[in-house]
């Protein structure tokens, strides 16, 4: 049989679609809420106290448009994290598709897949919400759902390597607190990252949320040619942690 | 051609070899029971057949795959009943089985559907979450979804491990309308009664190799006779008549709070007590004898 069948890729997805139709009301409450509460935060407080605007953007807009990639890494690298780890150490739920005609490539590209699928989807909610504060809808803007989905494959790889990795779930904390965290917070979605020391400069600069943040300001505000390396960028990073995340899981699922 | 062939299998986890030197063959049509003790190997095994793990040594073929290349297309034709219940216990029952389907290739998941509720007898709970079963209807669905694909091979590993005894006799029926239909069937248990009542062939592993094989009528015959005498009564005694009873070259084991000597059949007076308790030789009797470990 053919490796990366998609009829195989479609079953394990399918497993996935079941499962979300018992829990999508609470998950999308929380993405149309938060980046609500978040814009009433830091776009009305902070924005009405000391920040007016910034590099030409009302202040509530470039929030609102950074949000989109918090709302991606939040949607895409903890479910995978943490439900990659619950499916297989506690649910057994690997053993029983691997005993199916599925390989472990196909099981993780599809959980790939379909966090990329619904972190794109739920992506594009902060950025909905800042319609109703003042944002101008744009055309280049049906391109951020791709922009999501793309980044949230990068990051649902991430945590799929990771939950392969570690040997309890409490290490989560240390890959939330090492990683996840900084790379939210040095993104440029609450404060250009012009205004970091130089060196962390840098290091955004190979931050695909960043990457992120800026193709959705392009997409809302208009883009610039190196847009197109931003997303090759994020094509790469989901290429390579696609392949990370495979090896990682047949470690740990093959004896 | 025989649906399983392994030939000089080993597996080995770090200093631990959990499969040492296996050979087994398992023709079309029949159920075989893999009997042993905790730790003998039989779920790695399974694992092996599965594609879960892979050999160090030896060759292993499923329906004419070679695995590991192939393992792919041998699980295409195979179902797995896994020791552990690992459904979807949000989703609903017949999407538990529709998601089987899918991942088997099932042309007409609709109707595979409905003849696996048929099989469970879970019809009228299609519709309900996982989580609203029963112990023993879940494992029915469990065991549904093994079989949602019509497999020539059926894997059972530990199938009625952990439960009562009403639950396990409804699967022991339910696993007989398997056998009924010709499917070929290697089944992992520790439990004796379920390899008797089952098993065509028993295969006893012990320390990662089958280190006998037969009927259960045969394998009581070659290992344990015809009769077995129970002895029961203090401790000094039992050493006593154990003592006795193995310098005649009788072979005596622990039963409980007892001693069983088996093959009494050929005792000479005083080497069983008058008030011993006779009974047919049991396949417990073989499982002890060859594994040294307590039945259950």
């Amino acid at each position: 049989m053919r490796r990366l069948e998609p009829a195989a890729i479609a079953g394990v997805m399918s497993r996935e679609v079941a499962n979300f139709r018992t829990y999508w009301k609470g998950t999308t409450f929380s993405s149309v809420l938060e980046p609500i509460v978040y814009l009433l935060a830091f776009g009305l407080g902070l924005g009405a106290t000391l920040v007016d605007e910034v590099a030409g953007i009302p202040y509530i807009e470039f929030v609102g448009t950074g949000m989109v990639a918090t709302a991606v890494i939040f949607a895409s690298a903890l479910p995978a994290m943490f439900g990659t780890f619950v499916k297989h150490r506690f649910q057994n739920t690997y053993q029983a598709i691997l005993a199916a005609p599925v390989d472990v490539e196909e099981l993780v590209s599809a959980e790939m897949l379909w966090i990329g699928a619904r972190a794109g989807f739920y992506g594009c909610f902060p950025l909905l919400v800042t319609f109703a504060f003042g944002l101008d809808p744009a055309w280049g803007m049906l391109l951020v759902p791709l922009f999501g989905f793309v980044t949230a494959l990068g990051f649902a790889g991430f945590g799929v390597a990771m939950a392969a990795s570690v040997a309890k779930i409490d290490q989560f904390n240390y890959v939330t607190a090492l990683f996840v965290t900084p790379l939210f917070l040095v993104a440029g979605s609450f404060f250009p990252i012009s205004g970091l020391p130089e060196g962390l400069q840098a290091l955004a600069q190979i931050n695909p949320l960043h990457q992120l943040v800026e193709l959705v300001r392009g997409a809302a505000f208009g883009f610039a040619t190196e847009d197109l390396l931003r997303f090759a960028f994020l094509v790469g990073f989901a290429l390579l942690t696609w392949r990370i995340a495979i090896a990682r899981m047949r470690k740990r699922l093959i004896d | 051609m025989a649906a399983i062939e392994l030939s000089g299998v080993v597996k080995r986890f770090g200093p631990i070899t959990a499969v040492d030197g296996l050979d087994l063959e398992v023709p079309e049509g029949i159920c075989l029971g893999l009997l042993g003790p905790n730790g003998a190997g039989k779920s790695t095994t399974m694992r092996l057949l599965t594609g879960q793990a892979i050999a160090d040594a030896g060759t292993l073929q499923v329906l004419g795959h070679e695995l590991p290349a192939d393992s792919k297309a041998a699980r295409a034709e195979m179902g797995v009943v896994p020791q552990l219940d690992n459904l979807d216990v949000d989703v609903t029952v017949e999407d538990n089985l529709a998601i089987f389907a899918r991942l088997y290739r099932v042309p007409d998941v609709g109707a595979a559907v409905d003849a696996a509720l048929d099989l469970a007898r879970l019809r009228e709970r299609r519709r309900d979450a996982v989580d609203e079963l029963s112990g023993g209807m879940r494992r029915r669905l469990l065991l549904a979804r093994g079989l949602v694909h019509q497999p020539r091979l059926v894997l059972l590993d530990e199938p009625t491990v952990g439960l009562d005894p009403q639950i396990r006799t409804e699967l022991w029926t339910l696993i007989g309308t398997l056998k009924a239909r010709g499917t070929t069937i290697l089944m992992s248990t520790h439990y004796i009664e379920e390899a008797e009542r089952l098993a065509d062939e028993v295969a006893v592993m012990h320390q990662g190799r089958i280190i006998s094989r037969g009927t259960p009528t045969a394998l009581i015959g070659e290992h344990a006779g015809r009769q077995t005498a129970e002895v029961y009564g203090p401790a000094e005694r039992l050493t006593t008549v154990r003592a006795d009873a193995e310098s005649q070259g009788f072979r005596v084991r622990p039963a409980g709070p007892a001693i069983a000597i088996v093959g009494s059949e050929r005792a000479v007076d005083g080497i069983v007590p008058q008030d011993a308790v006779w009974r047919a030789a049991s396949l417990e009797d073989v499982f002890v004898l060859l594994t040294g470990e307590e039945a259950e």
